[in-house]
């Protein structure tokens, strides 16, 4: 476990030495502000429209994070020729999978702490209320779905031959699932034969990511959701992260790592 | 030759200042006449009022607390609910059903999924309704000649928030922008006589209205259809309480002819037929 963590904490040196967080960061929080100075109608108190933006730009944030970080990680390794002396120790190719892992998914858990501290000094400067629960859950939620996606990012960092195709391809994905995902048993009602069952098939065998937005409930005050469905959705999210790190340890395994 | 770079860069600064001077005036008309100061209407182009609707589905969705079909649900094309709000529409038991789109969850990913989203059909109240206001002032914005925009926001400013004055500049400028406009005339004159409580101004400004829309071509007249019997009726109901009796009945008659219940309409002239004869010795 001790070697895991130390792969760990190389890769969450390399997020805070590089520009990337804090280039995101700054971003957000000079849209959020621009955002929070219009003034609508001379109205003071609006506020959602605010939360509205801070969200969808710390929800972009945290997956170019996540996915950009993840995807360079194995290839960058291998152009630098530093994977060799890594494997040298006594390190298995598991652990590294594991530990490069770990290692994106806590980096990405640090910046969503900071994003979400921010949005919760925003929203309640307008607001007056602390609905901590609801940004908790919101905050947990999302940081399962990145735990799904760095671990497929991961596997795609094995296969794919550039980290710009990883991300690209990364980027696609989780947009397409988190925004068709939930709806492809409808679309697939109205197909005919065999895009029915295709479309049907791919709907029941893909991770689920759009259970992850919460924001919803943040932006609009609807209080929180049970905490017996979070636990769930955390487990369902275990599963597939561990599913896709299982591939990329098999992918590994079994890489050249010379050509 | 060699030519000194800051030769080469007052020559450039002389020429763009040549240039700007030379296309300004012209500038002006290429824009044919609207408002160029629009940031967002010059960055956008025509592309503008796709993001104006957009924004305005925003609202709706605002007003609904996120309960909102999507483009794969079945009611995702039925009228705004902010809209029929603002012509005075209350929500029936049937019209909940009815916007009921989520139906019965269709397998069990779709079930544990509902615990992740908003799946209770509420509206803003209580001073929140001021939440959909960005996303119509940017509608606003982007589309001028949105005349639904108009008359949602000031319906909003001036019946949920009590902001009269904001409702009526509101209504102003969508004037401003669309000066023929009776949807906008007959909201700026329930303002007048509702909020306000100047008959007069309403009046003149719903017998403009009228005016405006027998000068529409007959297609708008067409889809005005509406518009005019509210309007009218609205001229009925004040010429009766000023006690102008006879113009109220005229007003009536002529919501008659575009009304779908010209029955009603007539029950409303026997009983203003009635307070005459009352009043004649």
């Amino acid at each position: 476990m001790n070697k895991i963590f130390a792969v760990a904490g190389v890769v969450i040196k390399e997020l805070y030495r590089r520009k990337d967080f804090y280039v995101l960061f700054v971003l957000t929080a000079l849209l959020t502000f621009a955002a929070g100075a219009v003034n609508f109608f001379h109205d003071e108190k609006i506020i959602r429209y605010v939360k509205d933006v801070c969200l969808l730009l710390i929800w972009v944030c945290s997956l170019v994070i996540a996915i950009v970080t993840t995807a360079r990680q194995i290839p960058a390794e291998r152009e630098a020729r530093t994977i060799f002396p890594l494997l040298a120790k006594p390190v298995s190719r598991w652990e590294v999978i594991v530990g490069k892992f770990l290692g994106c998914w806590l980096a990405t858990g640090i910046a969503l702490v900071v994003f979400y501290f921010f949005f919760a000094v925003i929203a309640s400067s307008r607001e007056h209320t602390w609905p901590l629960a609801t940004y908790l859950q919101a905050a947990w939620m999302q940081w399962s779905l990145l735990a799904i996606v760095i671990a497929m990012v991961m596997l795609g960092s094995i296969y794919f031959a550039a980290p710009s195709s990883t991300s690209t391809i990364s980027f696609i994905l989780v947009a397409g699932m988190m925004l068709v995902g939930g709806h492809l048993n409808k679309i697939a009602l109205q197909q005919p034969e065999p895009m029915q069952s295709v479309l049907a098939v791919i709907y029941f065998i893909m991770p689920h990511l759009e259970w992850y937005y919460l924001s919803d409930f943040v932006v609009y005050n609807m209080g929180s959701v049970p905490w017996v469905k979070i636990v769930a959705a955390t487990l369902y999210a275990a599963a597939w992260t561990g599913f896709f790190l299982v591939l990329a340890w098999v992918g590994f395994r079994h890489k050249n790592l010379t050509t | 030759m060699k030519a000194s770079p800051f030769f080469i860069l007052a020559g450039l600064a002389t020429l763009a200042f040549t240039l700007a001077v030379k296309l300004e005036p012209e500038a002006a008309g290429w824009t044919q006449g609207q408002n160029s100061g629009n940031f967002l209407g010059l960055m956008f182009g025509d592309g503008r009022k796709l993001l104006a609707n957009q924004f305005f589905t925003m609202a709706d969705v605002y007003f609904h607390s996120g309960y909102y079909p999507s483009i794969f649900d079945k009611n995702s094309s039925e009228q705004k609910e902010i809209i029929s709000a603002s012509h005075g529409k209350k929500e029936t038991e049937e019209d909940e059903k009815n916007e009921d789109f989520l139906g019965r969850p269709k397998d069990w990913i779709d079930a544990f999924g509902r615990n992740f989203k908003i799946t209770t059909h509420t509206h803003l109240e209580h001073g929140n309704e001021r939440e959909i206001l960005p996303w119509l002032r940017l509608a606003a914005d982007l589309d001028p000649h949105k005349i639904d925009t108009f008359t949602v926001g000031a319906f909003f400013l001036r019946d949920h928030l009590n902001r009269p004055d904001q409702a009526e500049a509101f209504l102003r400028e969508g004037l401003r922008q669309n000066p023929d406009s009776a949807e906008l005339l007959f909201e700026l004159g329930r303002f007048y006589n509702d909020s306000a409580h100047e008959v007069d101004r309403a009046r003149n400004v719903w017998e403009l209205g009228v005016r405006k829309f027998l000068q529409a071509s007959p297609a708008d007249q067409k889809e005005d259809k509406l518009i005019f019997e509210e309007i009218v009726v609205h001229l009925a109901y004040l010429e009766e309480q000023s006690g102008n009796y006879a113009q109220a009945i005229n007003w009536f008659r002529a919501a008659q002819k575009v009304s779908p219940n010209p029955g009603a309409l007539e029950a409303q002239i026997v009983e203003i037929q009635k307070k005459i004869s009352a009043k004649q010795p």
